[in-house]
């Protein structure tokens, strides 16, 4: 194949020094006065520049390519506890100017003329790369989809079916506050993912495995990071649910696999330790700071600060640098997740979880990397104790009801443990519990920590930001398993 | 090519025509066999109020152009929402460009023109009237709602807020081939979400709302805000149930997402990716005898119609299931062509992708009864008003998802009921449905009555 004559450099967000629209500390002040003329308390600039590429492969063929980018400047005013917003994608002065004008008519009836200082804050990075993977040349990434794709079909004659998808985005962020400060990030991603379909006799399966994070295309150097690796992942879980049997149905005890159990961190306390919630006093922890929440074993992080980590952010994007902040420990609430209106409310310094999807959007508490700290038993020890129960490997997803902690998550890799060995593969099944209910049942933390290959999004307020989560293999004595099996 | 409405605003349709057309033969010249481009321009205002104060007022306008354009079979689908003319001039160029990486494909190719919608119906998609709510109003309409709530009962203690919120747009489509339609849609909404405080230590959240392309036909605040506050006390006290094998009877609610599952694994692209129980079903029993599901774009003024779809075909009402048996597999040109047969008009087409089969106005049709007969009907069983999560395994039909709701014993609502999963195979499910009401809810593109279920297992304690 030729290599076509497409621009390989990258155009720079136009917002930044030397760009069509350079925003400068002079402008950034013009329109931030202009925002709170009409009273405002605090106003802040979030400027963003997005350009991503896709790539998709389909029955060992590489099927698009696309490319897309995206600018734009979000303005916020906060008056009391109301927030005004607006946005354009036109960084023309007047546009910006406009908008800042319809943020900050949520303080109709005051008025005044105000002066700012912004001066540069510097934030360390968590996520250098040694090359954009959108810099790299394309050949090199139609590469890594047929990679997958081989290993995937390699791996049994049974796989049918192999689709691979490569995505890579790049978000480059300008934060001007009217406290001060003026913030700069540029924030890599890259996402692989393999999707497999095995076919025996009139049985039919699926599989998927894939990860990604804060990197350029280093991410696939890693042994359990290649394109075959993942081709051959997600061969191997279609193949071994093809003898999936159903799942009980009822209360048993489950052992969660480490890393990609984390979504259960995510779900049943995650959210509502998200300050927002409580300030509102709308989660179930609610003036729970100080109370046992969880068993003694549990120690629960919210770290944005994990080298190249899915969720991680070297600030937020209220402008606040990121940090590791403990939400529970030995079982005790210690502390919430804060944006800049929860941290105010809470008399406490930003945590830096203050984020949001896009310049469309205003930032809420927002979870970056969530994990439970590892304890002191092996795996293996766990499984012993285990008379019959259920393992959970691999899942789709999860979801919670903030005001009563109900989660469920379903599992898409699961086994029968029986005898303190895992026995049968169960089809697919949701588990449902309580998030203060199953933090207690935990009964046994494993010492074998991992983080979660990156692939997870995270809903909320219809605002879908990338996160982490991490986990030991842990014990919970008793949660429903929604199996069909009765018996 | 444009709808018959006079609007005040009556030349963005021709002008976002105008810039998709600009853009068609910008692709043309740089190279491109052939190219379609769609234009998307919408405005917002959305406000939040909570415990009677404004907790935020947004309003904003966008817009943003997505492009595909084909090259010796191969293909490159790009978007942008930079609009300049220059910035276009060189993004086209980069698309095309871009295409090259691609492989080739006998199926990237534009629909035969034979095929083409050769006029746009006038749906009555658009409210003029819709952009005269403004942040002032919208916030009255708003409060009225929450205070509602808190009237009801003494038992809502707290709110997650009332928010009313309505776009207008409109769209724009061209493509090399000879095509070129637009419209302008509406949408308004209104939803209220109450708390109560329950024991140990619980709070039960319960919601309602109200959406129409129409702002006339919106409910009033006051009756949203009441019946969010009624179905958040009905909560108080929700416990587990022993895990059993009963009834299950779906409210509209919780329903509408059976036929959002049943088009997940009915579609084309489903078909030819093997991503479907349902392959090599068609023309046999895939549902019990009561279940007719259709898609229906051609509705005036319902929440998911549409003029074209996203290849730039006429849209037509399909009958996916009829009397229990798979009629119709939802397809756009490509997942049409893979299958060696005709498109159903069914695509869907963001700014930022290609085209792929979607709902339009995804419909249960209606049976016998309602709510009522059907709860009085079942002696012991669940009455489902939620569920959580994403278990469905299309591949598999294997289905199991989170739950909540109300116990029914002796024909009547006895308790209500949380935490508990109800799970069944798919195909279980739909061949086990006994019961299908005639009270439609059509606040919703997808739209269902209240139907039963025969059995399905809840795990509970």
């Amino acid at each position: 194949m030729t290599e076509p004559a497409l621009r390989t450099t990258l155009p720079r967000a136009p917002f930044s020094p030397g760009g069509d629209h350079e925003i400068d500390a002079r402008i950034a002040e013009k329109l931030l006065a202009i925002a709170l003329r009409d009273g405002g308390d605090y106003a802040d600039l979030y400027f963003e520049y997005r350009i991503g590429a896709d790539y998709v492969l389909e029955d060992e063929r590489i099927k698009t390519v696309g490319r897309g980018v995206s600018v734009g400047l979000g303005v916020r005013v906060v008056k009391g506890d109301a927030t005004g917003y607006a946005y354009t994608e036109d960084l023309s002065f007047d546009r910006m100017a406009q908008a800042a004008r319809t943020a900050g008519q949520i303080a109709a009836g005051g008025g005044s003329h105000r002066t700012f200082r912004i001066e540069a804050f510097a934030v360390p990075n968590r996520y250098s790369v040694q090359s954009l993977s959108l810099e790299a040349p394309p050949a090199d990434k139609l590469a890594l989809l047929r990679a997958a794709d081989r290993a995937a079909r390699a791996y049994d004659p049974r796989i049918v079916k192999v689709d691979v998808s490569f995505v890579e985005q790049l978000k480059e962020i300008l934060v001007v506050t009217s406290d001060g400060r003026m913030t700069r990030d540029v924030l890599p991603m890259v996402r692989f993912g393999v999707h497999t379909v095995a076919e025996e006799g009139s049985k039919r399966q699926s599989g998927r495995s894939g990860g990604g994070g804060r990197y350029g295309l280093e991410y696939f150097d890693a042994p359990n990071h290649t394109p075959e690796w993942h081709g051959r992942e997600a061969a191997r879980i279609a193949i071994a649910m093809l003898d999936a049997r159903d799942a009980p149905a009822g209360e048993f005890e489950v052992v969660l696999g480490p890393a990609d159990s984390g979504i259960l961190l995510h779900e049943a306390v995650g959210h509502g330790l998200e300050a927002d919630f409580n300030r509102k006093k709308t989660s179930n922890y609610s003036d729970a700071i100080g109370q046992q929440v969880a068993s003694p074993l549990c120690t629960v992080v919210d770290d944005g600060t994990i080298d190249h980590a899915r969720g991680s952010i070297n600030v937020d994007d209220e402008g606040n640098a990121s940090r590791s902040n403990v939400l529970i420990e030995n079982g005790v609430l210690v502390g919430y997740m804060h944006d800049r209106i929860s941290a105010r409310h809470f008399g406490v310094d930003p945590t830096g979880n203050g984020r949001r999807q896009s310049f469309r959007h205003m930032p809420l508490p927002r979870m970056t990397n969530t994990s439970l700290l590892p304890g002191e038993h092996s795996p293996e020890e766990i499984l012993r104790s285990v008379k019959f129960g259920v393992y959970a490997k691999r899942f789709s997803g999860g979801q919670v009801n903030i005001s009563n902690g109900d989660f469920v998550f379903s599992l898409t890799e699961g086994y029968l443990i029986e005898d303190g060995r895992l026995t049968a593969p169960l089809k697919g099944v949701n588990l449902i519990g309580n998030g203060p209910d199953a933090l207690r049942k935990v009964t046994m933390v494993g010492n074998d920590y991992e983080l979660s290959d990156g692939m997870w999004t995270c809903g909320k307020d219809g605002q879908s930001v990338p996160v982490g989560v991490g986990t030991p293999t842990v014990k919970i004595s008793k949660i429903t398993v929604g199996g069909t099996q009765t018996g | 090519m444009t709808t018959r409405r006079r609007t005040p605003r009556r030349d963005l349709t021709a002008e976002l025509s105008d810039i998709a057309q600009r853009v068609v033969d910008l692709a043309r010249r740089a190279g491109a066999d052939d190219a379609e481009v769609l234009v998307r321009d919408g405005a917002e205002l959305t406000v939040k109020v909570r415990l009677g104060e404004p907790e935020l007022v947004q309003q904003a306008g966008s817009r943003a152009l997505g492009l595909r354009v084909f090259k010796d079979r191969r293909a490159a689908t790009t978007y942008t929402s930079d609009l300049r003319p220059d910035a276009l001039a060189a993004f086209t160029r980069d698309t095309v460009a871009l295409a090259e990486l691609s492989e080739p494909d006998d199926l990237n190719r534009l629909p035969d023109p034979g095929e083409l919608a050769r006029d746009v119906p006038d749906l009555e998609l658009f409210d003029p009237s819709a952009t005269a709510i403004d942040a002032a109003e919208a916030l009255r309409r708003a409060k009225a709602a929450e205070k509602a709530a808190f009237a009801y009962d003494r038992r809502v203690t707290n709110s997650d807020g009332a928010t009313w919120s309505r776009n207008v747009g409109a769209v724009a489509f061209a493509t090399s081939g000879g095509f070129c339609g637009a419209y302008r849609g509406s949408y308004a909404s209104l939803y209220v979400e109450p708390v109560c405080d329950d024991e140990g230590g619980k709070k039960r959240n319960g919601y309602w709302w109200t959406a129409s392309r129409f702002v006339a036909q919106l409910d009033d605040p006051e009756y949203v805000g009441t019946v969010a506050a009624q179905r958040t006390v009905a909560q108080l006290g929700a416990r587990k149930v022993d895990t059993c094998e009963v009834p299950v009877v779906f409210e509209p609610e919780a329903g509408r997402a059976i036929p959002g599952l049943l088009f997940s694994v009915a579609n084309g692209a489903a078909f030819y990716r093997k991503a479907s129980y349902l392959i090599g079903r068609e023309g046999t029993p895939v549902a019990s005898p009561l279940v007719t599901i259709v898609d229906d774009p051609l509705i005036p003024r319902a929440p998911g119609s549409r003029p074209f779809d996203g290849d730039g075909l006429p849209t037509r009402r399909n009958t996916i299931v009829r009397d229990g048996v798979l009629d119709t597999v939802l397809c756009d040109v490509y997942s049409a062509r893979k299958l060696g047969r005709a498109s159903t008009g069914s695509a869907g087409r963001g700014v930022g992708g290609n085209p792929a089969p979607t709902t339009s106005n995804l419909i249960l049709c209606a049976g016998e009864g309602d709510r009522d007969t059907i709860v009085a009907a079942t002696d012991r069983g669940l009455y489902v008003t939620s569920m959580m999560g994403f278990g469905f395994n299309p591949v598999t039909g294997d289905f199991s998802r989170g739950a909540a709701g109300f116990w029914i014993e002796g024909g009547e609502i006895a308790f209500p009921v949380a935490e508990v999963t109800i799970s069944a195979n798919f195909d279980d499910l739909l061949r086990r449905i006994d019961r299908v009401g005639a009270d439609v809810d059509t606040r919703s593109s997808t739209q269902v009555p209240t139907f039963r279920v025969s059995h399905m297992t809840v795990a509970g304690k």
